[in-house]
């Protein structure tokens, strides 16, 4: 099950979750909010969805990265609204028998969702302003 | 027909408002309701080569037909993650 939050990503809890007795590995991706984008010194990160289009993206593609990787389980989790410096923006967990097909779908999946999620990135700059993080067309 | 508009993101700033509802004749596609948006607020004529439209969460073409009640969404490039 997807989840969109705006509280900090439970790490501890994703990752706990994860653990299978049928599984040898659990590939684990954390984005994280970045102080610098293209030599501008970034001071605040923001996120903003189409939250019930996103969700349903979102557990799309869980689903299809069971279909696609020989994996047994595939978590993400992506938070909105302000995200801290240094904190994770987005999780996403796969859990498999073994580990390269849990590296493989944990990779496609985040790939994926940059260009398929509607889900938006602001940030602020050091020296004043702000932008929206040039995107990808979603295509139908 | 009355269909609900929601504006994300640069098209929110632009419109200067997320959400808003427009009064359309009976037959009207989506590039109708994209006219009136941009006669209403000029500013979203720049963004609409980048746009992708939904009309209730699917993403369709500017010639999809609209029904009273649809929520047409105005979704510019994603940046997730």
């Amino acid at each position: 099950m997807a989840e969109l939050t705006r509280d900090p990503i439970p790490i501890d809890r994703l990752v706990a979750a994860s653990a299978r007795p049928d599984c040898g590995a659990i590939a684990v991706f954390f984005g994280t909010t970045r102080d610098h984008h293209e030599n501008r010194r970034v001071t605040r990160l923001s996120y903003e969805a189409y939250e019930p289009m996103a969700l349903v993206a979102l557990e799309g593609l869980e689903r299809a990265v069971l279909a696609r990787f020989d994996v047994s389980a595939c978590r993400i989790v992506h938070r909105l609204g302000d995200v801290p410096l240094a904190e994770p923006s987005v999780a996403v967990t796969v859990s498999a028998a073994h580990r390269g097909p849990a590296f493989d779908a944990c990779r496609w999946a985040m790939d994926e969702l940059k260009r398929t999620v509607p889900i938006w990135k602001k940030e602020s700059y050091a020296e004043g302003g702000e932008g929206w993080v040039e995107g990808t067309r979603l295509e139908g | 027909m009355t269909i609900t508009v929601l504006l994300f993101a640069q098209a929110r700033e632009h419109a200067g408002r997320a959400r808003l509802t427009l009064e359309l004749p009976e037959g009207s596609r989506v590039a109708d309701a994209i006219a009136v948006l941009e006669r209403d607020h000029p500013a979203l004529a720049s963004l609409r080569p980048h746009l992708a439209l939904a009309v209730d969460q699917r993403l369709v073409r500017a010639d999809a037909s609209l029904a009273h009640g649809a929520e047409l969404a105005l979704l510019p490039p994603v940046s997730g993650g």
